[in-house]
């Protein structure tokens, strides 16, 4: 209605964000794995923040070291013979 | 690092994850089958390519900013010269400097570098996008691990 609108454009508009920021940052403390302070309740945004960034930047570096590994396996590998028994592992 | 820790939110058996393993394997047998055989840095860099093109292209992110400016970025590697893929990123910048958003924390600067297309972000996307991004990455290494451990064996 027209009247709600009104009146929550009228509250405090940052107050209500906050909010809904303080839950997306306890989303990503949910999704850091545990040994990041996953189950440390007392933890601020910030240092939320800093977790993801440095677990971010260690993916990232898996997949750098991932990548590189797979390539020595490709030289190595006869892939096709053994690619359907991993798909079918993969899906299922 | 230990990756056998059971993680919520990665359900290796959701379709999501089931897309975005098909299409990194469909990658990686197209990179083997190559020939001539590329030197093992090409093969390395057509991988990782790979391996954040399937990210990309999962149901799940295929909707999301990230996976947009993701693969855009992709492209634009694709169309240098070899060379120089890994070395030179140019990024048109369209949105104002980040110095101009004092009401976020610090961190959220490097976060915005670390998440694709996250300089244009508001703050409450950047933390929506964030979590997704982090999902799907960690859904890769865990497929590439996989991967490996399973042509090792």
């Amino acid at each position: 209605m027209s009247s709600w609108r009104s009146r929550s454009r009228q509250s405090n508009s940052s107050r209500i964000s906050e909010e809904q920021i303080n839950d997306l940052v306890s989303k990503l403390q949910m999704i850091l794995p545990e040994t990041r302070i996953r189950n440390n309740d007392r933890v601020s945004s910030a240092r939320v923040l800093q977790e993801t960034c440095n677990y971010i930047k260690s993916l990232h570096r898996e997949v750098d070291d991932l990548s590189e590994r797979l390539a020595e396996l490709l030289e190595t590998t006869d892939m096709t013979s053994s690619q359907a028994a991993i798909i079918r592992s993969l899906l299922m | 690092m230990n990756r056998k820790n059971p993680l919520p939110n990665s359900n290796p058996n959701s379709p999501n994850s089931s897309m975005q393993a098909l299409h990194f394997l469909q990658a990686l047998a197209r990179i083997a089958r190559a020939a001539p055989k590329p030197a093992h840095s090409a093969r390395t860099r057509q991988i990782r390519h790979a391996a954040y093109a399937s990210m990309a292209h999962s149901s799940r992110s295929s909707r999301r900013t990230w996976s947009r400016a993701l693969l855009h970025r992709l492209r634009q590697w694709q169309q240098q010269r070899p060379g120089r893929l890994l070395t030179v990123r140019r990024r048109v910048r369209i949105v104002t400097p980040i110095t101009s958003r004092p009401e976020e924390p610090a961190r959220a600067e490097t976060l915005r570098q670390l998440v694709p297309g996250g300089r244009g972000m508001e703050y409450c996307n950047l933390l929506e996008e964030t979590a997704d991004y982090v999902q799907c990455l960690r859904a890769q290494v865990q497929l590439m691990q996989t991967l490996l451990d399973a042509f090792s064996s």
